[in-house]
């Protein structure tokens, strides 16, 4: 029998999408994706889900409702940790429990365990019983992992030739020809936060694409060269032990400090945990290299002409500088 | 060198036994008050939780009383309490404090770094006599959480509730002028014999309401708006599923070996919260569950604003109120919490659980005729 497994488009589909949908090809899995994030599943998301929960969580909920009446099984794996002594977000960890007590009448949810926190090895276990469900064998179960992971690898690869992280997936799934390749002579602005909230194009509103018609290289978290995010992420006081949050810090302490960037703007979720923390160490560090930051915070009631004209007078603000900043006349 | 800690609840009066016994001065901050809180909010990022934004107010009044080193334990996540140190490291520098944070974080396989800490604290590098204080701190502050128990129990019982709260008021005033761990414990001793004297009503049944969520809006009193004291003003008896006690007897042993309270909490837990989600949202859920199985009559959750693990468990509380017929009260605490409001909530609260009990008692008065 060929299930129907459904993968909401929410949280880490950002990050891992290209992984799953391979995998579960190999096994001979059908994959349906949720809709896109739109107005319908934001507000079915909000009324279905705790009030104090954050805007990425909520729109996911509104993901799982928009799939559950489709196919055989949810797939909401329960992501603790996928680097050693590194954790996720509480509400990452805590995920699948979250949706499936409060969304009634749901298919069976897929959530293998994913901890790699204590041994990286940790992953064939669940890879196994993964493939346990759909009454696919070990050996086979790790060979479709493995052919999964090159091709995930393959995408990533193109984060490094300056592909936007969202359009290397469109790349994979061949909606996108074309791509923008970084030119001399424009403004480099840094682009940081959570993949769910910067690569969802309706909560996020598009900010990528009216980022890059504004003519500036824009560079995100993922572009970043992972040793250096290793190397820069060491800098601060304690060990990082979220994985989001070491990849943010160091992307931004690394162009910070290598002088790579001349602005960051950095878009979080009302009420994220990690951001609280992760904001006030990059915004201290900006300030130290006497970079432009700006902060922009997004919830279900975020009014998109007010982004619009805080983005645009911040690349205003970061052109004149680029330009005029050394011109000032001695007359005043 | 004046040592420093931040508020929470009685963990103050065992820190500062501890300390002494070790020839240590320590300089208490202020018990928390809007001040604090106001003092707080003005310096921490506007997003951080409440705990944080109450230790920023806990240092800087303590700084002003003299403080010059602070004394703080830390964690590895996933909760963002593991980077309350470089934060609040950060604001006191950019305010101008020049102060020494000591840090207990969790070892990781390199325990020299966490003795190192002991050793620095406690300012002697005899092993023997750290272990000696930190023996008689677990002690003094076993002793404080049965008192905060006994009275939280006894406020019920009392016919006027107001003279357990006296006695409360005059230890707290009196036990910073105390000093060394035995005569704190004996000053505890003797409030707890002052507690017990207190008169009873002649009542043989109580209503009980267990208290879980967030360790620190649990434990500190000024962030839940002394709850227990409220509660038992109401005639309820108010068990709190943590207390500094309990975290240390977890943390210092019993939890490696699968004896200690929190295992069972996690067994309790597991059909609805398999894995850990960060701080305490596995054991709320598993509290909670137990306390319905030891048939409280309610069950209230506090947690700070934004609290991330607390949110998760927040979403799981209503299966688990359906499956075990017990009402659950969620209150989420912050600087912009108002008194009037969260006391009528608990008044609500309080009104359906007498309810209930009197339907339950109706119900086997019909079913005996």
């Amino acid at each position: 029998m060929n299930y129907k497994v459904g993968i909401p488009q929410g949280l880490l589909f950002y990050e891992y999408y290209p992984l799953w949908k391979e995998f579960f090809s190999e096994l001979g899995v059908e994959v349906l994706l949720s809709t896109k994030t739109n107005k319908k599943i934001l507000d079915s998301g909000v009324s279905n889900c705790v009030d104090d929960a954050c805007l990425p969580v909520k729109v996911f909920h509104g993901h799982v409702i928009d799939l559950k009446d489709k196919v055989d099984f949810l797939f909401v794996p329960k992501i603790i940790s996928v680097k050693k002594r590194e954790f996720e977000c509480p509400k990452i960890l805590g995920l699948p429990e979250m949706v499936s007590n409060t969304i009634k009448d749901l298919p069976p949810i897929i959530d293998p365990e994913i901890n790699l926190w204590k041994s990286e090895k940790n992953i064939s276990d669940s890879i196994t019983e993964l493939g346990k469900v759909f009454n696919v064998n070990k050996s086979k179960t790790k060979k479709a992992y493995k052919k999964a992971c090159n091709k995930y690898y393959d995408v990533r690869r193109h984060l490094n030739s300056h592909v936007i992280p969202i359009d290397a997936i469109k790349i994979y799934n061949k909606l996108l020809k074309n791509t923008n390749f970084k030119k001399k002579d424009r403004l480099n602005i840094l682009l940081l936060g959570h993949p769910y909230n910067i690569y969802d194009e309706y909560i996020s509103m598009n900010i990528i694409e009216k980022m890059v018609k504004q003519d500036i290289n824009l560079i995100t978290s993922d572009m970043v060269d992972t040793k250096k995010i290793n190397y820069y992420s060491k800098k601060i006081p304690k060990r990082m032990f979220w994985t989001a949050g070491r990849r943010l810090i160091g992307s931004a302490y690394s162009l910070l400090e290598e002088e790579k960037v001349n602005g960051i703007i950095y878009v979080s979720s009302f009420g994220c945990g990690l951001d609280s923390i992760l904001i006030d160490l990059v915004q201290r560090k900006a300030s130290l290299k006497n970079i432009p930051f700006t902060l922009l915070t997004i919830d279900e009631h975020t009014g998109e002409a007010g982004i619009n004209t805080r983005i645009e007078a911040f690349i205003d603000m970061m052109k004149w500088r680029l330009n005029d900043e050394n011109n000032i006349s001695t007359h005043g | 060198m004046k040592i420093t800690f931040p508020h929470m609840g009685n963990v103050y009066i065992a820190g500062k036994g501890m300390l002494e016994d070790l020839g240590r001065e320590v300089v208490l901050p202020p018990p928390c008050s809007k001040k604090t809180l106001e003092i707080g909010t003005k310096y921490s990022p506007e997003s951080i939780c409440l705990p944080l934004k109450i230790n920023i107010g806990n240092y800087i009044e303590s700084i002003e009383r003299g403080a010059d080193t602070i004394l703080l334990t830390g964690s590895c996540g996933p909760c963002r309490y593991g980077f309350y140190s470089v934060i609040e490291k950060n604001i006191l520098k950019e305010l101008g404090y020049n102060v020494d944070f000591i840090v207990f974080d969790p070892p990781e396989g390199k325990p020299s770094n966490l003795i190192n800490s002991f050793k620095k604290a406690a300012g002697t590098d005899n092993v023997i006599k750290i272990f000696k204080g930190f023996y008689k701190g677990k002690k003094i502050i076993e002793k404080a959480d049965n008192l905060t128990k006994l009275s939280n129990i006894k406020r019920a019982h009392a016919i006027y509730p107001e003279k357990v709260d006296n006695i409360m008021n005059d230890f707290y005033k009196d036990i910073e002028d105390v000093h060394g761990s035995s005569e704190i414990i004996s000053f505890i001793n003797y409030t707890n014999k002052r507690i017990n004297s207190v008169k009873e009503k002649k009542q043989s049944e109580y209503m009980k309401v267990g208290i879980v969520g967030e360790i620190y809006t649990i434990i500190e009193p000024f962030v839940n708006l002394e709850i227990e004291k409220k509660l038992g003003h109401f005639g309820i008896e108010v068990e709190k599923s943590l207390t500094p006690s309990k975290w240390l007897s977890h943390h210092l042993g019993l939890g490696n070996i699968g004896i200690s309270e929190e295992r069972k909490k996690w067994k309790a837990a597991k059909p609805y919260l398999r894995t850990l989600v960060g701080g305490h949202g596995r054991e709320t859920v598993g509290s909670a569950i137990l306390y319905a199985k030891e048939d409280y009559d309610g069950v209230i959750q506090i947690l700070p604003f934004n609290c991330m693990p607390e949110i998760v468990a927040e979403s799981i509380l209503p299966t688990v109120q359906k499956d075990y017929n017990i009402p659950i009260l969620t209150l989420v605490v912050d600087e912009m919490t108002g008194e009037a409001g969260y006391l009528t909530r608990l008044e609500a609260f309080v009104d359906l659980l007498k309810k209930r009990r009197e339907e339950k008692k109706n119900g086997e008065l019909l079913l005996r005729g």
